[in-house]
């Protein structure tokens, strides 16, 4: 399949499991939200899929490629948004982008064309110019996806993406990233721990203790219950 | 160009862009060697007296003798920066980004490597000027036939940094390096006294100090200066080169060093 697909995926920090059989797949242009409580071993999972952490127990395929076999063609196929804001807050935001085109390849005509491209979608064109220190977090964190879009990736991988932001720039930046699977076809793996991010047509991983407690449809998963009681009930807290 | 190129242009670029706003990193890489150029080595002159020995022709004094070890001093403490902001670049995140990049991850860590030894080079050689209008200065084409040792020097060092950087866990264990490792290997060197005049205190202290990369170090950028070429020198911090960048490449591997950890 060209979307994600992750197959008996085990981590271990020494003796410590973090990720236990972890097997799930998500189609090519579905938005599947990957919601679990903290430690759940979200961050993990992300940062094998980044290989950051590689591990010989379970196999990562992105957009067709096995992360373990062919790093690179697979990572090509990467656009990540990290929970940790990754821009250089001294540098505009358009010096972000370029050095970050031109870790995958990219300079000259090609990466301007990509830029502008990146930060009209974002609608960040008027501040290209901008040091990232000036931008509120809201728009760092557009600046990010920009970034993340900028070599066309077939993957997206966002690491709960709206920490620390307010109300409205949550909703602008889930709603965007949602657009972004349906009418641009991209694969989307969203973390977080927030219910109300996730819509009920989106595909729903529930990740506890390093274990997938439940895997589908998000709207056939929480039935009538509230997606938060669902949550809450599945992973055995209380409000 | 090719992508790696493009990596190495975009990378140099970012770190030289760093350098430039540290105005005071800048600053103070230089008047640390030209403290001990201009107080230490007045202090000392009279103390140590420094007989003939390779690469030097005639009697030489002692600021002389100590600029091809501040040259040394300068890349190390340069190379220990470079890998104090590399800790940083993890912590703040953006060493993730530059990891999930599709370039081999060698070349990616050659690339900040390669960055380092420029800005040192650019350093060593504001250093050198400034010593040179202090009325120090060496044979002119010294100048220019110690650029191939101190990019040697630089790549060693800097690998050296590197391999540090996937060591330390955190920030603040930053300070236990720069103790029990860059002064140790700093004045147990002949960049501040020859070898010969460590002997005479101690043996065992000779001992080591001969096998320490740096020493050997300061000695292929000593003999570089004066226009000749020290292949022992060249041999034994080329080998620690090899050494220190294989523990990098060994500690940026992800099924192994600094990944690892969790954060």
């Amino acid at each position: 399949m060209s979307g994600l697909c992750i197959n008996s995926l085990t981590y271990a920090f020494g003796a410590k499991t973090a990720l236990s059989d972890v097997s799930f797949s998500v189609e090519e242009g579905r938005f599947c939200a990957l919601l679990g409580p903290n430690g759940a071993g979200k961050s993990t999972l992300f940062a094998l899929l980044t290989r950051l952490f590689t591990t010989r127990q379970g196999q990562i395929m992105v957009a067709g490629a096995d992360l373990s076999r062919s790093p690179r063609a697979a990572l090509a196929q990467i656009g990540v948004v990290f929970q940790q804001t990754t821009l250089d807050l001294d540098l505009t935001v358009e010096r972000n982008l370029r050095y970050f085109a031109a870790l995958h390849g990219l300079s000259g005509r090609a990466a301007d064309a990509c830029i502008t491209a990146a930060l009209e979608r974002l609608d960040m064109v008027e501040r290209r110019h901008e040091r990232a220190r000036d931008l509120n977090g809201g728009h760092r964190r557009r600046a990010e996806i920009a970034r993340s879009l900028l070599h066309d990736p077939a993957v997206l991988l966002l690491d709960e993406p709206t920490v620390g932001l307010d109300a409205a720039s949550r909703r602008a930046i889930t709603d965007y990233v949602h657009a972004l699977s349906q009418d641009a076809g991209k694969t989307v793996l969203w973390a977080t721990h927030l219910t109300d991010e996730v819509q009920d047509g989106d595909q729903l991983v529930l990740l506890h203790h390093g274990q997938i407690l439940a895997n589908g449809n998000c709207a056939q998963l929480r039935a009538d219950q509230a997606l938060a009681d669902y949550f809450l009930l599945q992973t055995g807290a209380t409000a | 160009m090719r992508p790696a190129l493009i990596a190495l242009q975009a990378i140099v670029l970012r770190e030289a862009l760093r350098f430039v706003r540290q105005r005071s990193r800048f600053i103070a890489a230089l008047v640390r060697p030209l403290v001990w150029l201009v107080v230490f080595a007045a202090g000392f002159r009279a103390a140590l007296g420094l007989s003939i020995t390779p690469p030097y022709q005639t009697y030489i004094t002692y600021e002389i003798y100590i600029v091809p070890g501040l040259c040394g001093m300068i890349i190390l403490f340069n190379s220990m920066q470079s890998a104090l902001s590399l800790v940083y670049d993890r912590e703040m995140g953006s060493m993730r980004l530059l990891l999930t990049s599709p370039l081999p991850r060698w070349w990616l860590l050659m690339c900040r490597l390669i960055a380092a030894t420029v800005m040192s080079i650019v350093q060593v050689y504001a250093f050198l000027a400034i010593a040179a209008l202090y009325g120090i200065r060496l044979p002119w084409e010294g100048y220019i036939l110690a650029l191939p040792a101190l990019i040697i020097a630089g790549l060693t060092l800097g690998a050296l940094g590197l391999a540090l950087s996937s060591l330390i866990h955190q920030l603040e264990n930053f300070a236990g390096v720069m103790n029990f490792v860059i002064f140790p290997m700093f004045f147990l060197s002949s960049a501040l006294y020859p070898l010969w005049k460590m002997a005479e205190s101690s043996e065992t202290l000779h001992d080591i100090c001969a096998v320490n990369p740096f020493t050997h170090t300061v000695e292929l950028i000593r003999f570089a200066l004066y226009g000749e070429f020290n292949v022992g020198a060249l041999g034994w911090t080329a080998l620690a080169g090899v050494i220190f960048l294989a523990l990098a490449l060994w500690g940026y591997d992800p099924a192994h060093g600094l990944t690892r950890r969790k954060g």
